[in-house]
């Protein structure tokens, strides 16, 4: 605003020139005013708002160590595994940026899974934020696609093995179910072929699809404004300036926390990559230590942690059609969220017990769904598998009866700060 | 500028050139989506395989690889060709008949196979695609009593029986997939090309 008035610039000599120059080209001020100096969340936000920067954090973290990968990996069936031993061991800090790079995939979805329950938590994904969560949850589905891509470019037994898994889910679907495996593979196995493609998506186009959604993301989320722990619409009550008494500038005063969150994260994350780079087998797979071999299966098939609560789901029926389609109602459910709560109270603060009860069931349901899918789908398993499928979904599926019961509490004017 | 705009035209021009484009992106979208499919080198590599099955022992199973998934030869004993009338066995198959499974016609009988001792399979098991184990004993411990030989899957623990046959109340929905094939000569099998009936 003031700073593009030309008689105080003049004065500024060359940086103000230079400033100058560039706005009048290009909306440099406007843009940083608009996102990040004149940009105001609300004053309350507490760590569970930390998320959404992590995310974007480890997406950066994910992007770099990835360029880095792709300068020495080798996309063919022949010389992947290879190459990925070349990088553990000959390359310069090979195996520290591989070892960002797979402890990164877990944090990613560590960090977008915490990000997701805070919406859970403080009904972020309400009117007016629906097209925040619709985006984030396209986000979601890229990231898994990525994740997944990824998965099989070290070309080990759990790579080829997941990827044959995964793959021939599709062809559960009837008629087109087979020609659209051989799409997908372009060969009549996962081959070369299937390696190099997925290498194709998974270095360019799907981060070229993440970047671009989480700029609309966080556009959207920039015209509605972040939501707050109280679930307080805080542009309803500005001051003379038009600014909400609620709210502080994005920067320096949420920055400056955001730091806080990103070094807290950097330590624990930087404990996995030198002290744990496998996390036990989690996050990098015993299986996944030997060459694919297509005429050998490993002992155990299942996918890394981050997917097994719908590997679970997907094993809960005897059925594979039937299976499939419950792992994909469990994931596009989400979708839904915005119209399935029928309670106009954001805040878990001010939610009926109703609410509380079905989302601490719905977390329960999902942290023993993900164990249970490490777990063979047999016997009393099975049937734990099944309960707790059945709870999964009846978060969703009675959500508009038992939210519209709710008698929440009166919430505040403004939002409360808790010190 | 006064309002003299045809706006029925305007909208009607916009129309069309947005169809015509859309038509356009579809044209050049086809070269593109159809680059997926298998390529002439993984046609090529796809030809049919031929196993000599003249030194395979009675009871014994040979794995061989076609198009990528392996390709099982079982030469199966009399008592194991006993074992596909037995009640328990066929009472617990979800699909006794291969009526919604996947074989080519003339393999579409009891034994499921050209040949009554040699079981051809594609060794991948048709829930997800694993492969399964040969479990060819007779009442194992982890198995139960009524197990008479057949293949475990490790996966998800799908049962089938010594000709490939599901068991019910298994996640995998149809019996082992038999390829075509077709016998050379008594010695020689030859997957991918089918039996002239």
């Amino acid at each position: 605003m003031s700073a593009t008035q030309p008689e105080v610039s003049r004065k500024l000599g060359a940086a103000g020139r230079l400033n100058e120059w560039v706005n009048a080209r290009f909306p440099l001020q406007k843009l940083l005013a608009e996102h990040i100096t004149e940009y105001y969340a609300s004053k309350n936000l507490n760590f569970w708002y930390g998320f959404g920067v992590l995310s974007m954090f480890v997406l950066v973290i994910m992007i770099v160590s990835g360029i880095f990968l792709t300068m020495s990996y080798k996309p063919s069936a022949t010389e992947a595994f290879a190459s990925v031993e070349y990088i553990m061991r000959d390359v310069e800090y090979g195996w520290l940026i591989r070892y960002i790079h797979s402890t990164g995939a877990s944090a990613f979805f560590i960090v977008v899974y915490l990000h997701m329950f805070r919406a859970l938590l403080y009904g972020s994904y309400k009117k007016p934020r629906e097209l925040v969560w619709i985006l984030g949850m396209l986000i979601y589905l890229a990231l898994m696609a990525e994740a997944f891509f990824g998965y099989m470019l070290p070309w080990g037994q759990m790579s080829y093995w997941g990827a044959q898994v995964i793959i021939s889910l599709f062809g559960a679907l009837p008629l087109i179910g087979e020609p659209l495996v051989e799409w997908i593979r372009g060969d009549f196995f996962i081959s070369d072929i299937t390696l190099n493609r997925f290498f194709a998506l998974h270095v360019i186009a799907l981060p070229l699809v993440l970047v671009f959604l989480v700029v609309l993301h966080i556009i959207a989320l920039h015209e509605v404004g972040s939501s707050n722990p109280d679930g307080v619409e805080i542009k309803e009550n500005k001051d003379a300036r038009g600014i909400p008494v609620d709210g502080v500038a994005f920067h320096p005063y949420h920055t400056y926390k955001d730091v806080v969150y990103i070094t807290i994260f950097l330590i624990l994350f930087s404990l996995v990559v030198f002290f744990a780079p496998t996390a036990g087998g989690y996050f990098l797979e015993t299986a996944n230590f030997d060459p694919a071999d297509p005429l050998v299966t490993p002992e155990k098939i299942h996918p890394v942690w981050y997917f097994t609560p719908f590997y679970a789901i997907l094993r809960a029926v005897p059925d594979k059609l039937g299976g499939v389609i419950l792992m994909g109602a469990a994931v596009m459910v989400l979708f839904f969220l915005p119209w399935l709560d029928r309670c106009k109270v954001k805040s878990i603060r001010y939610r009926g017990w109703q609410y509380k009860t079905a989302l601490g069931l719905f977390t329960v349901s999902f942290v023993v769904l993900g164990w249970l899918g490490l777990m063979p789908a047999t016997g009393f398993y099975l049937l734990l598998t099944q309960i707790f499928t059945i709870i999964y979904f009846a978060f969703f599926l009675f959500m508009p009866i038992y939210t519209s019961m709710e008698k929440p509490k009166p919430v505040p004017e403004r939002v409360v700060y808790h010190a | 500028m006064t309002d003299d705009t045809d706006n029925r035209r305007r909208h009607f021009l916009g129309v069309a050139t947005g169809v015509m484009g859309l038509v356009g992106v579809g044209f050049v979208a086809y070269p593109f989506l159809a680059s997926w499919r298998p390529s002439a080198r993984a046609m090529a590599l796809g030809a049919p395989v031929e196993i000599d099955v003249s030194r395979l022992e009675i009871g014994g199973l040979i794995k061989v690889e076609w198009r990528g998934t392996p390709v099982w030869v079982l030469r199966r004993s009399q008592d194991m060709l006993e074992t596909l009338t037995l009640p328990e066995v066929v009472n617990g198959l979800r699909d006794p008949e291969s009526r919604q499974s996947e074989q080519p016609e003339y393999a579409r009988n009891t034994h499921r196979s050209v040949r009554e001792e040699f079981l051809v399979l594609i060794g991948s098991c048709t829930h997800l695609g694993c492969a399964p184990l040969e479990r060819f004993e007779v009442a194992p411990a982890d198995l139960g009593p009524d197990w008479r030989g057949g293949f475990f899957c490790p996966c998800h623990g799908s049962t089938f029986d010594l000709a490939g046959r599901v068991y019910a109340g298994v996640p995998a929905p149809t019996n082992l997939v038999v390829p075509p094939y077709t016998f050379r000569d008594d010695n020689t099998i030859v997957v991918g090309l089918d039996t002239e009936v």
